[in-house]
């Protein structure tokens, strides 16, 4: 008997990720979760540019790579194609989606765009080799931040659920992380949620992960896992922002 | 012939895209072509099509790239300024082999510039207009007919070779009336197995990307992208002769500097100068032979233009400087009037006699 699989929806191809980074564990979740609703063959994915720009190899359905922060721009293109037969999902990091796509974000979340996004927040420029990002904690250290991050200098992190909760069109807003076991478990309760908000038609459905860098935060594997307990989680703390859904159910 | 209707040239452009099968547009307001979006805005609900008003040009033309990824006919619309912002999904839409329209009803610049028709963006649509080795057809309509047929012609083009079609319109095209006649388009069916769909778990998965980490690959990719703009270049290229039998001056112009221009050259037939035009459609493929050709026959060329000479350059290229070319411009939303030509005509068929 077979206990643990590879999700049909994840290809048989080595990941580039480094060690201890857990873009692999979320890319799983997603694939199981497309799994067990049984839309591989609706989905189309948008991979962002990032460490996450070859998700277009490692997802088993449909796929297409977007410009820097674009990708809710082309989603809603997708979707708007077809929007009766395509569930459109993105999956971005933090440089993408909440510095060089801000914009194509909040406008996709304030149209209500029926798609799902995944956000990747790791406080870091991964692929560039650890620059500070818009989600880098203050005083935290990168190479653009030497002196770690001055806030006097270049401002505050951009709490992106706490913003995108604000707007009227979000339909759901959750922020999770996949440090321990229990939390990847909600993790993709929330991430199953997404896209069944989609398939549903109850429009846009964002999941922040916090996410890891070990290696340019210059940690252990175990020792980024506990930074994000200590340092990530306070400053950007866990659960549902927003949910129409529940909202309409409250009133009733 | 269907009955003929009295249209702005911006108008003619979006019921043309309707007849030629595109559901979906994406654009951004900017004078002066808010026109087509304001019809797109009207019409695409009651037919089932996608208006949607985007929050950016940028974003504009990645709602393009969506939509150009499902292999369905997309356009946006925009100004000078607006397609600068494009510039970077243009490259991307020709890094992922994606067809799509765009229309560039062109204004007064560089910056914000003005509101008033120029050409000054040809060298941003003819020579690149983001970055990397592409190109994109250019098409360039003098009437409000010509707006509604190339736009036909540009979606039908895309697909054929999966590229960026671009009309370059300029104020003028777009705010003028004239009677034009639609027709439905016929719609030519091209292989789209390339795009995503949803696989419906039946086959391999379509990945649409512009991305290639492998130098060789990436080189082969452009390798063989150039071999399909060979094929545009040997097949696609269009312009018109005006007069040019026995002219001895040849005044190149397109668009509405090509409707000044002929204004000019009726005139200065009648004080017995002969001189004739040849006026550009497609801007890229340039219609390199037709000036090759001319350079053996006639004393100069003239390059009418709305820009500080830009298409200049091509003439001077494409007829290999054989004969002198000389510039009569306006800019910054001016434009040439047919006195003025007519007497750069006169100056050219002086310096001819010397």
């Amino acid at each position: 008997m077979v206990v643990f699989d590879r999700p049909k929806s994840l290809c048989d191809v080595p990941f580039h990720y480094c060690p201890g980074c857990t873009h692999g564990i979320i890319h799983r979740l997603v694939a199981e979760v497309i799994d067990e609703l049984g839309i591989e063959g609706k989905t189309i994915g948008v991979a962002p540019v990032g460490c996450s720009v070859l998700a277009y190899n490692y997802f088993a359905c449909d796929m297409v790579e977007a410009a820097h922060g674009r990708a809710p721009a082309v989603a809603t293109g997708l979707k708007r194609s077809d929007p009766d037969n395509h569930i459109v999902f993105t999956y971005q990091g933090d440089g993408d989606l909440a510095s060089i796509g801000t914009a194509e974000t909040v406008h996709a979340a304030a149209r209500n765009e029926n798609i799902t996004i995944i956000f990747v927040n790791n406080a870091i420029y991964g692929m560039t080799g650890g620059q500070m990002a818009p989600t880098s904690l203050p005083g935290q250290v990168t190479q653009t931040s030497p002196y770690g991050r001055d806030t006097s200098h270049c401002g505050f992190p951009v709490k992106v659920s706490e913003m995108l909760s604000q707007l009227d069109g979000a339909g759901y807003i959750e922020r999770v992380a996949v440090n321990n076991v229990k939390n990847v478990r909600n993790a993709k309760k929330a991430i199953k949620k997404a896209f069944q908000n989609q398939i549903d038609k109850k429009g846009f459905s964002l999941v922040e992960v916090i996410s890891t860098c070990p290696t340019n935060w210059g940690m252990t594997p175990d020792k980024a896992l506990e930074w994000v307990e200590e340092k990530m989680i306070p400053y950007y703390p866990l659960g549902v922002y927003k949910d129409r859904d529940a909202e309409k159910k409250e009133e009733e | 012939m269907a009955e003929k209707v009295l249209m702005k040239g911006n108008e003619a452009i979006a019921e043309a895209a309707i007849l030629a099968g595109c559901r979906h547009y994406f654009g951004y307001p900017i004078t002066p072509q808010t026109e087509i979006a304001a019809y797109m805005a009207k019409k695409m609900p009651k037919i089932g099509g996608c208006f949607l008003q985007a929050e950016s040009e940028v974003a504009a033309i990645n709602m393009v790239y969506g939509v150009a990824s499902t292999g369905k006919r997309v356009m946006t619309s925009s100004s000078s300024p607006g397609i600068s912002l494009k510039a970077e999904g243009l490259s991307y839409l020709a890094g992922s082999d994606l067809p799509s329209l765009v229309v560039n009803v062109q204004r007064g610049g560089p910056g914000l510039g003005g509101i008033q028709p120029s050409q000054s963006d040809y060298f941003q649509a003819t020579k690149g207009c983001g970055h990397g080795d592409y190109r994109m057809i250019v098409l360039a309509p003098s009437s409000v007919q010509e707006m509604a047929s190339l736009t036909i012609k540009g979606f039908d083009l895309a697909e054929k070779y999966r590229m960026t079609s671009m009309i370059l319109a300029d104020g003028t095209m777009g705010q003028m009336m004239e009677p034009v006649s639609l027709e439905q388009a016929v719609v030519e069916s091209y292989d789209k197995s390339w795009a995503v769909t949803g696989t419906k778990c039946e086959r391999k998965k379509n990945i649409i990307n512009s991305l290639s980490l492998v130098p060789e690959e990436l080189e082969q990719l452009n390798f063989a992208r150039y071999e399909r703009y060979k094929k545009v270049e040997e097949n696609e290229v269009m312009y018109e002769e005006y007069m040019m039998d026995d002219a001895e001056i040849c005044v190149a112009a397109f668009g509405i500097a090509a409707r000044v221009a002929k204004n000019a050259i009726v005139k200065a037939r009648e004080e017995g100068i002969k001189v004739g035009m040849i006026r550009p459609i497609t801007l890229w493929p340039f219609p390199q032979k037709a000036f090759e050709e001319a350079a053996d026959k006639v004393k100069s060329f003239i390059s009418v233009e709305l820009s500080m000479g830009q298409m200049i350059e091509d003439i001077r290229l494409y007829t290999h400087s054989k004969k002198p070319v000389t510039l009569c411009n306006r800019v910054g939303g001016m434009i040439p009037s047919p006195e003025q030509v007519l007497e750069s005509i006169r100056k050219a068929n002086e310096g001819g006699n010397k």
